[in-house]
C-alpha cells in the first residue's frame, strides 16, 4: 500500500495534482458552507458553466494563458448572477440555468468549430495530468489568497450568511462581503476547473458542505469538518483515478458520493442519540 | 426625555405604489412604540426606512446625535434559511456584536463577555452550547433577542417577534420586552399584527392606514376614531 503510494508520487504530474487539487478541494470546501446555506449552489454551478465557455473560447483563438483569460469573465459573471439572484423581481434560479447553459452552448461549439476536440473532454470532465508546472504555481497563489481572505473575513462571512437583513440593519455591508463571496468564488472554480473538469467542479463546492451539515451542529466545526472531508475525499479519489485510470473529476465525486451515504447514517444516528 | 429619531412628512412607494404618503412621528427614550397596519400598510417598507435600508421618497428621518447605528439593535423575521442552520446558539449571539468590529477580523475578550451577559440576561444559558436549530421556535427569538442585544443598547427594532409562537410563549416574550423597556429603559419600536396586544404594553402607538395614520399615546388611541373600530366604546 506505502509502497503502491510511493510509486504513484514519484511521477511529477501526481505530485501537481495532489498539491493544486488539495488547495482547491480546501477553499471550494471553505467557501461552499456559505453557498450552500445562502442557498447560492447553483451560482457555482453556473459559474463553472461560464469558466468553460470562457476557457474554450480563448483557448480557441489561440490565446498564451487561457485559464487567466477565464478569470475576469467568471468573476464579472459572479457579480452578475450574485446580483439576478438577489433581485426577487426576476426568476433567479431560471435565469442562472439560461447563462450556464447559453455559455456551454457557446465553448462547447467554439471549441469544435476550431478543431480543439481533444481538448474539449479534458475540460469538461477533468484530467489528472491537465496541470502544468505554471498551473500549480498560479493555482497556489490564488489559493493561498482566498484561504487568507476566508480567514480575515471568517466572522463577516458567517455574520451575513446567517442572517444579512440583521447584518444589512446594524451597519455591516453585508453588498461588500457578498461581492467578496462570489469573488472568491469565480476563483476557486477557474482555478480548479482544468483538474475537475468545469461539468464537476461544482460538487467541489456543495458536496463537503453538505456532508458536515449533516453530522456537524457548530459553524465552525462545520467548516472544518466540510475542509477535512473534502482533502479526504479528494486525496481517495485522485489515487483511485490513477490506480484505475478512471477521470480524476468523476472519481472525486464518487468518493464524495460515498461519503455523504455515510454522513446520512451517521447524521440519523447523531440525532436519536440527542 | 430626548427624542431618538423625528420622521417627517414621510413617503414610501413600493414597486410604484405609494404605501406611506405624508408620514410624521417621533421616537423618544424610554418609549414603546408599536407599529401596527393591515398587510401591505407599509410597516415592513417603514421598517426598512428607519433601519436605514431604503431612503424615503419625500420627508425626512432625522436621527438625534446621541444615536448612533451601533446603539441600535434589531430583531428581524426569520427567514426559512435561518430554520436548519447549523450554528451554536453563542456563535450566533456573538454576531451581534460585529458592527463594533470595524474592519478589525475576530472578536475580543470584551466582545465576548458582552455576549455572555446577554445571554445570561434572556435565561438562555442552558442552550449555550446547543445548535440554533434544534431549538424551538421561542428559544429561537430569545437568542435573536439576545444578538440584538448585543449590536445595539439602545434602541431595539423588533419586527413581528411573536408570530409563529404559542400563546404561552408569545405571553412570556411579551413580558420579556416590556422588563427590556422598564428596567432597562431601551427604547423599543416593535412591529406587529396584534393591535390588542399592542395597546396593552406600548406607551405609543402608530397605526399605519390607506387613508388616515394614527399616531399617539395608547390612550388617544383607544379613543380615537380607528381604536374604537378595535376596542369598541369603552
Amino acid at each position: 500500500m506505502i509502497n503502491e503510494l510511493i510509486e504513484m508520487f514519484s511521477n511529477d504530474f501526481m505530485i501537481r495534482a495532489l498539491i493544486g487539487g488539495t488547495l482547491v478541494s480546501l477553499c471550494a470546501s471553505l467557501l461552499g458552507v456559505s453557498l450552500v446555506l445562502k442557498r447560492y449552489s447553483m451560482i457555482g454551478d453556473g459559474l463553472s458553466h461560464v469558466g468553460f465557455g470562457a476557457l474554450a473560447v480563448a483557448s480557441a483563438i489561440g490565446a498564451a494563458a487561457p485559464l487567466q483569460i477565464a478569470i475576469p469573465v467568471v468573476v464579472i459573471a459572479a457579480f452578475f448572477l450574485l446580483r439576478i439572484s438577489e433581485n426577487g423581481k426576476i426568476k433567479g434560479d431560471a435565469a442562472i440555468a439560461l447563462i450556464s447553459t447559453s455559455a456551454l452552448a457557446v465553448g462547447i461549439t467554439v471549441a469544435s468549430v476550431s478543431g480543439l476536440n481533444t481538448d474539449i473532454n479534458s475540460y469538461l470532465f477533468g484530467s489528472i495530468i491537465a496541470m502544468d508546472t505554471g498551473d500549480v504555481v498560479f493555482c497556489s497563489i490564488l489559493s493561498v489568497f482566498i484561504l487568507i481572505m476566508f480567514v480575515f473575513f471568517y466572522n463577516k462571512i458567517f455574520a451575513v450568511t446567517f442572517d444579512e437583513n440583521f447584518a444589512r440593519a446594524t451597519g455591516t455591508k453585508a453588498g461588500v462581503y457578498n461581492m467578496i463571496i462570489a469573488l472568491l468564488t469565480a476563483l476557486t472554480i477557474v482555478v480548479g476547473m482544468k483538474m475537475m473538469g468545469s461539468m464537476l467542479i461544482s460538487s467541489l463546492i456543495i458536496f463537503p458542505a453538505v456532508i458536515s451539515m449533516r453530522v456537524c451542529s457548530r459553524f465552525k466545526t462545520v467548516i472544518i469538518t466540510s475542509a477535512s472531508v473534502s482533502v479526504l475525499c479528494f486525496f481517495i479519489g485522485l489515487t483511485s483515478s490513477y490506480t484505475y485510470s478512471a477521470p480524476t473529476g468523476a472519481s472525486i465525486v464518487i468518493v464524495n458520493m460515498i461519503a455523504l451515504l455515510i454522513a446520512i447514517v451517521i447524521g440519523k444516528f447523531v440525532k436519536k442519540r440527542r | 426625555m430626548g427624542v431618538l429619531i423625528e420622521c417627517k412628512e414621510l413617503a414610501f412607494s413600493y414597486e410604484d405604489v405609494d404605501v406611506i404618503k405624508d408620514l410624521s412621528f417621533t421616537i423618544s427614550e424610554g418609549d414603546y412604540l408599536c407599529i401596527v397596519g393591515e398587510n401591505g400598510s407599509g410597516k415592513s417598507t417603514l421598517t426598512k426606512g428607519l433601519l436605514g435600508l431604503k431612503s424615503p421618497d419625500k420627508g425626512k428621518i432625522i436621527f438625534s446625535d446621541n444615536l448612533k447605528k451601533k446603539d441600535i439593535g434589531y430583531l428581524p423575521q426569520q427567514t426559512p434559511a435561518q430554520k436548519d442552520f447549523p450554528a451554536s446558539v453563542f456563535e450566533v449571539v456573538l454576531s451581534g456584536r460585529l458592527n463594533s468590529r470595524g474592519l478589525r477580523p475576530f472578536y475580543s475578550k470584551a466582545d465576548k463577555m458582552t455576549a455572555h451577559e446577554n445571554i445570561h440576561k434572556l435565561g438562555i444559558e442552558e442552550l449555550m452550547k446547543r445548535s440554533y436549530r434544534d431549538l424551538s421556535g421561542g428559544q429561537q427569538q430569545r437568542v435573536l433577542l439576545a444578538r440584538a442585544l448585543c449590536a445595539g443598547k439602545k434602541l431595539l427594532f423588533l419586527d413581528e417577534p411573536v408570530t409563529g409562537l404559542d400563546p404561552i410563549v408569545t405571553e412570556e416574550m411579551y413580558r420579556l420586552i416590556e422588563d427590556l423597556n422598564k428596567t432597562d429603559k431601551i427604547t423599543i419600536v416593535m412591529v406587529s399584527h396584534d393591535i390588542k396586544s399592542a395597546a396593552r404594553y406600548a406607551t405609543h402607538i402608530l397605526h399605519l392606514n390607506s387613508e388616515k395614520s394614527f399616531f399617539g399615546t395608547t390612550q388617544q388611541y383607544i379613543n380615537s376614531p380607528l381604536g374604537q373600530y378595535f376596542f369598541g366604546e369603552v
